[in-house]
């Protein structure tokens, strides 16, 4: 309970307060048009109906004001960096952004979808004012700015009757024309941005969600008509509602002169409008950073289609655990994408870890000339453009006497980084390194993973050899699904020197570890130490190691303690 | 990332057309509106809509991922044959579905939506897509039993496997030894 609450309290927050925003909006913007004595006439007209579609309007005020500001990455990375003082945890917050982008996307889907329901009534209601009722004070209502010296309410001029009336008013109305055109924009949106769309044809979410243009100008101008209207102050006062109950006498008598009304001005340019600067600033930023000069050094092909790319890049700052984009104008002019940076921040350059699973991949291994087989002259390397680094570092792993890491599959990218400033920072000054002991467990489906970071673990073991110092690391490799081939293959290599699979001194082991034991030995080998635990992996794993962390540790304050850390690579 | 799918697309905004004709239609008969009668025929295209476009077809390269229970509609779906399969069909049909609605501003944006779908099916056939269903695997047999079957025709001592990789390669049957007795299975 604590962990979870460590962990997941200020998402929860964050999402109950926009939640609560979003309520206080609604039946805020709902009260003011159901109650509000200027808009008494108003719902003579369209009833309930104007406040139904009031309220979510103010939501999407509010929702589409926050909607960019998740898709600003250098925006965030900016807060991240400014916010050290707010603590990792509030940092962490902002490496949720697409789920928060998420959120509040459905969030204007509903709105949306209770806002067009509403003025369907709306629309109908006034037209069949208009065009059909007599006698009545809607009738009389919507007379209104027939003669000289009087103001509308209901916006409807002409008395063609429903359905026509409704469909011009769609279509003739700014107001109605940019409802209808940016509500298609948000369908198109979502459609296209379904989890198999944006897994698979990339390019077809991408160029669709680039009509959020025509969203964003449609929507600061769908209120600019002014045709909703309520009753001016000035003639509230002329005009008492509650005196002039019968119309058939306004404009008789001095006491009940004819009402007069106004448009509200329009709002949402206030709401949206920074963001929509602040957007427009990151794209130029992303624009600029992408002519940015990025050197490659090295590429270097790795076993099981994996290659490293090395860059050099003026005034790039990285931490542990962080990625980047990267895109290759070779390759694709408009793709980028994330990488796992694999160098540690103590080496003179970044490098990202590829493995050939795509297009996009291949290209650039093919454009790297990395399928040839004789050398290649670095002029001859593709132009690539990085925007970043973004992501919550993971620096805390210094901060314990003890770390246990452990990643499954290909969540141990990040880990690779850290090792590797581990190791520098071992190597430059072991006395003032608090972090004595790493265990490293790393848990794979499949042996195609492990080869190339077996790579990177097998250059850390040497090193720590040639230092003598081979019990500063201790790793454990699981294999946790093999077939009968590969099975005969390692009873057969059983007892060579090294590793069938890694190649590694450390023997890779078979099936899952047992964390009681292994949590149990760790305790019985540094009592009375502060061990930090850190998972790369799946939320099952992340339960089981959540209740060994505090199943293990001990009572007494001055024992052994287990504090549980989930990353959010 | 490969080539384009378009038929995925089509069938999101499809079965999104058919969610917002219902909801349209659904608000204009709640609310009585003039011409109600094409809000009701609405209703019914949105369901039918709904129900022709809720099993995912199959995607040409890589898995798909299927909707929550889509398994139940898909034989059903797969039924019609040539007139499912065809995306040309679709296309026609959703353009010819979402005419009526036209006619009432309620169930306008449905229409819009669903041209619009109509369009990127007609995409989908020209570039030769075609609705496949997705149908469960066979599921493999477990390979045990086989292996308990057929006793090992190499008793030991068996040659170090350096050799006998070799010996396969070279395609020699008999290997490093001749077993006296013929195994029987």
């Amino acid at each position: 309970m604590g962990n979870w609450f460590i962990n997941e309290g200020p998402s929860v927050f964050v999402i109950l307060v926009w939640l609560a925003i979003n309520a206080y909006l609604f039946v805020n913007a709902y009260l003011f048009y159901n109650e509000g004595i200027r808009f008494h006439y108003s719902r003579q007209i369209y009833g309930e109906a104007l406040a139904w579609a009031r309220a979510p309007a103010a939501c999407l005020n509010f929702n589409c004001m926050l909607i960019l500001l998740p898709v600003c990455r250098n925006l965030l990375s900016f807060l991240r960096g400014s916010s050290v003082c707010c603590g990792r945890n509030i940092r962490r917050q902002l490496d949720r952004n697409l789920t928060f982008h998420k959120m509040v996307a459905w969030m204007i889907a509903l709105h949306t979808t209770i806002h067009t329901a509403a003025h369907l009534f709306n629309v109908e209601r006034c037209v069949d004012a208009r065009a059909e009722a007599n006698g009545t004070i809607q009738a009389v209502l919507s007379d209104l700015e027939d003669k000289e010296g009087e103001t509308y309410l209901n916006f409807v001029r002409s008395k063609v009757q429903n359905p026509t009336g409704g469909l011009n008013v769609a279509f003739t109305f700014l107001a109605g024309l940019t409802g209808v055109v940016i509500t298609l924009a948000l369908i198109l949106i979502i459609t296209s941005s379904t989890e198999t769309i944006r897994r698979s044809y990339f390019e077809v979410f991408w160029f669709t969600h680039h009509l959020f243009i025509v969203f964003f100008i449609g929507l600061v101008i769908h209120g600019v008509g002014l045709i909703v209207r309520g009753q001016t102050e000035k003639s509230l006062g002329e005009h008492n509602i509650t005196l002039c109950t019968d119309f058939t006498l306004w404009g008789r008598n001095s006491t009940c002169p004819k009402p007069q009304f106004a448009g509200n001005a329009p709002v949402t340019w206030k709401w949206v409008l920074g963001p929509m600067i602040l957007y427009v600033l990151e794209r130029l930023l992303r624009f600029w950073r992408s002519n940015q000069k990025v050197v490659v050094t090295k590429v270097v092909t790795h076993p099981f289609k994996t290659y490293e790319i090395q860059m050099k890049k003026k005034g790039f700052k990285m931490e542990v655990g962080q990625y980047i984009f990267v895109q290759c104008p070779a390759v694709s002019h408009l793709e980028w994408h994330p990488f796992t940076l694999t160098s540690a921040p103590e080496e003179d350059y970044f490098s990202i870890h590829i493995r050939i699973v795509g297009d996009w991949t291949e290209g650039l291994f093919k454009a790297c000339g990395c399928d040839k087989t004789e050398f290649q002259e670095a002029w001859k390397l593709p132009k690539i453009a990085v925007d970043g680094p973004f992501g919550t570092a993971s620096e805390d792993v210094f901060s314990y006497e003890v770390a246990v890491l452990v990643g499954a599959g290909i969540g141990v990218t990040p880990f690779a980084s850290i090792l590797k400033s581990v190791w520098y920072k071992y190597c430059s000054n072991v006395d003032t390194l608090r972090l004595k002991k790493i265990y490293f467990y790393w848990l794979c489906r499949d042996t195609h993973a492990f080869e190339w970071f077996a790579d990177l673990l097998q250059s850390v073991e040497t090193q720590l050899q040639e230092r003598n110092n081979a019990d500063f690391l201790s790793y454990n490799i699981y294999l946790t699904g093999w077939d009968e081939s590969q099975a005969t293959h390692f009873t057969v290599h059983h007892d060579q020197e090294k590793d069938v699979i890694t190649g590694l001194k450390q023997k890779t082991l078979y099936g899952r570890p047992n964390w009681e034991n292994e949590f149990k030995n760790i305790a019985s080998a540094h009592p009375s130490s502060r061990v930090g635990v850190f998972l790369c992996g799946p939320e099952s794993l992340a339960e089981t190691l959540s209740k060994q962390s505090i199943g293990n540790s001990s009572a007494d304050p001055r024992g052994v303690h287990f504090i549980f850390n989930k990353e959010n690579f | 990332m490969g080539r384009i799918e378009w038929a995925m697309w089509a069938n999101e905004q499809a079965l999104a057309s058919g969610l917002i004709l219902l909801a349209g239609g659904i608000v204009a008969v709640a609310g009585q509106f003039k011409k109600w009668e094409f809000a009701a025929y609405a209703v019914a295209a949105g369901v039918f809509i709904c129900l022709l476009e809720y099993p995912r077809g199959r995607r040409k390269k890589g898995s798909t991922l299927e909707r929550c229970g889509q398994r139940f509609m898909t034989p059903v779906v797969k039924l019609f044959g040539p007139l499912t399969r065809n995306y040309y069909v679709r296309a026609v049909l959703h353009a010819a579905l979402a005419v009526p609605g036209g006619w009432l501003l309620s169930t306008v944006l449905g229409t819009v939506c669903l041209g619009i779908a109509s369009l990127i099916y007609l995409v989908a056939a020209i570039c030769g897509e075609e609705w496949q269903p997705i149908e469960a695997k066979p599921q493999e047999k477990p390979r045990i039993a086989e292996t308990i079957k057929r006793p090992p025709e190499n008793p030991p001592p068996r040659p170090p496997p350096e050799v006998r990789k070799k010996a396969a390669d070279e395609g020699a049957v008999s290997g490093a030894y001749d077993n006296p007795f013929p195994v029987v299975e």
